[in-house]
């Protein structure tokens, strides 16, 4: 105890105490999870530092339970988060769909590495990104994002808290390997300008325990609001197909309406929470799309091709999941030509693809070392070239 | 502008925590960029170590070393593992007691490790380098790293990292002349 919780100032720091310092400045207060390189310094920082704020670290026996853990503590209103990487996220993903279906708040960080399987444990990866889109069963929305420093991993960590808690989802922070481990500038702003979203809670008191259904949402943004357990409110929590109560109903109809409304309230929320960055897109006739580590490749190339005089721009996809579909069909109306570029063979790209009618060219590679700006500036060059 | 540097000994001389204290230099205390990068892998303790740090006027987009600017070498086998790395006219930095250099180098030289036991600790010769590192490149300045040298080590041993920090930096302001 007795130590600040928002460590306010201008720091050197490490990606990976970035992410757990904007854990600390979120609230969260609750850490369950088992070491994996290259996110190890997370859960090392925070042993570290929740006992100084009064909060709980623990270290599991492994994944499964690590989400087990979080989706338990967040249930009784404590913030909640894990850390692992592409081993330990295949773990996870069982329970991920129990949070969903839950709607339970939490915070799964992954800090990808060179995969499948051990793959290159200390070595950078892009390559979980189909995974937290469709790793669990069953059809379902799931909202991720990919920092591309260390100061963004401090924000999104911040942000991915508070999408969690406003909107009862978990949330994947998709960093990788490089900027996990890299060091850079990082400020952290006073605790009183860390923003913060609210969980919606319960109208009525514990008292009034008819009255409150803990899955019954609200239409506006089709969100329940949530009482926590040890409040008094009769709540029930199940995994299998439940109506309102919260109580199992084996019904085709209820199972269609739950599963339904729990996509479309991703959906419907989404611009709430998608972030993009854009650079020279306003007369971009070659759009790169990019994120995360690579994204700062990406950057440098297209300034490159600028400088040449090729009206190259950028979309930088800081939220991956919604996928920006809206905003990449609208640059299908002005661009020649797409380059995706990312450290895996090709995820993001077919996304792309789902949305354009032009080629989309692909900069991949399979993980261990950041893909430079120069293959980048390329593949600009030559779409650039062709009529 | 973009400066790329290279910090490298065997595992254990302190090569991280010079690395780190000198971007924080830069990129706090001076107001400038920087981005320092590690190699994590079992080659880390005891081999060839470095510490990786990108300097420059501009937010940094590529934030590998790729070919150093700078190089500071405090051991034989990094000298040997990472002067190819180097640009050929790079700004070469040795403890010369440990280090033999190619003959067609011409390195800034300073016994570093036998100026820390001087001082009584070894551990500090990371300091005595920084210092001569301080001394001899223009990319940093004395007051940026004396902070950064503060914040970074507890308490009780700052007076005695400053002291190295100093020793190394008026080894060359004493008149050490480049080969």
């Amino acid at each position: 105890m007795s130590k600040p919780r928002v460590r306010a100032g201008k720091f050197f720091m490490h990606g990976d105490h970035a992410c757990a310092e904007g854990a600390l400045a979120a609230g969260c207060n609750f850490f369950a999870g088992y070491p994996i390189t290259p996110s190890t310094e997370i859960a090392e920082h925070l042993a570290y530092r929740l006992p100084q704020v009064g909060g709980t670290f623990i270290q599991m026996e492994d994944e499964l339970a690590s989400v087990a853990a979080i989706i338990g503590a967040s249930a009784a209103g404590v913030r909640s988060m894990t850390a692992t990487s592409g081993p330990g996220l295949s773990l996870m993903m069982e329970n991920l769909g129990l949070a969903v279906m839950l709607e339970t708040p939490c915070v799964i960080v992954d800090i990808q590495r060179g995969s499948p399987s051990t793959g290159l444990p200390t070595m950078a990866g892009q390559s979980d990104v189909m995974q937290a889109r469709w790793g669990s069963h069953g059809d379902y929305e799931i909202v991720a994002y990919a920092p591309s420093s260390p100061q963004e991993i401090f924000d999104l960590t911040v942000l991915a808290f508070n999408v969690a808690d406003r909107f009862r989802t978990p949330v994947i922070l998709l960093g990788d390997e490089v900027i996990g481990h890299m060091m850079e500038r990082v400020v952290i702003p006073p605790e009183g300008e860390i923003p913060h979203w609210e969980r919606k809670r319960p109208k009525s008191p514990p008292e009034n325990k008819g009255d409150y259904k803990a899955f019954l949402a609200d239409d506006d943004d089709l969100v329940p609001p949530m009482a926590h357990a040890g409040e008094g409110y009769h709540v029930h929590f199940t995994g299998l197909t439940h109506d309102e109560l919260g109580y199992p109903d084996m019904d085709a109809d209820t199972h269609h309406r739950l599963v339904t409304r729990l996509g479309e309230k991703i959906r419907r929320n989404a611009d709430q929470f998608i972030r993009a960055e854009e650079l020279y897109l306003d007369d971009a006739e070659i759009v790169v799309i990019s994120y995360g580590c690579t994204a700062r490749s990406a950057r440098r190339a297209v300034r490159e091709a600028r400088e040449q005089g090729i009206k190259a721009g950028i979309l930088r996809l800081i939220s991956i999941w919604p996928f920006p579909e809206k905003r990449v069909e609208a640059l299908g109306e002005q661009a020649r030509a797409f380059i995706v570029a990312e450290m895996n063979l090709g995820q993001i790209r077919r996304e792309v693809e789902r949305f354009v009618s032009q080629p989309v060219v692909g900069v991949h590679h399979a993980g261990g070392a950041m893909i430079p700006p120069e293959p980048i500036f390329e593949a600009i060059c030559s779409a650039g070239s062709k009529t | 502008m973009r400066i790329e540097i290279r910090i490298s000994g065997f595992g254990g001389q302190g090569v991280g925590l010079a690395g780190s204290i000198l971007g924080k230099a830069i990129a706090i205390h001076d107001g400038r960029e920087a981005v320092m990068t590690q190699a994590y892998g079992p080659e880390a303790r005891g081999g060839a170590s470095s510490a990786n740090i990108v300097a420059a006027d501009r937010p940094i987009d590529y934030p590998f070393v790729q070919h150093p600017d700078i190089l500071v070498a405090l051991s034989q086998e990094a000298y040997t593992k990472f002067r190819p790395d180097a640009r050929p006219k790079a700004l070469i930095l040795i403890d010369d007691d440990l280090v033999n250099p190619f003959d067609e180098d011409r390195p800034f030289g300073i016994p570093a490790t036998r100026l820390a036991e001087e001082l009584g600790q070894r551990i500090v010769t990371n300091m005595v380098m920084l210092g001569f590192f301080t001394a001899v490149t223009d990319v940093v300045s004395r007051a940026a790293m004396e902070e950064a040298i503060k914040s970074s080590v507890k308490d009780k041993f700052v007076e005695l990292n400053l002291s190295a920090f100093t020793i190394g930096f008026e080894f060359h302001r004493s008149g050490y002349t480049h080969e």
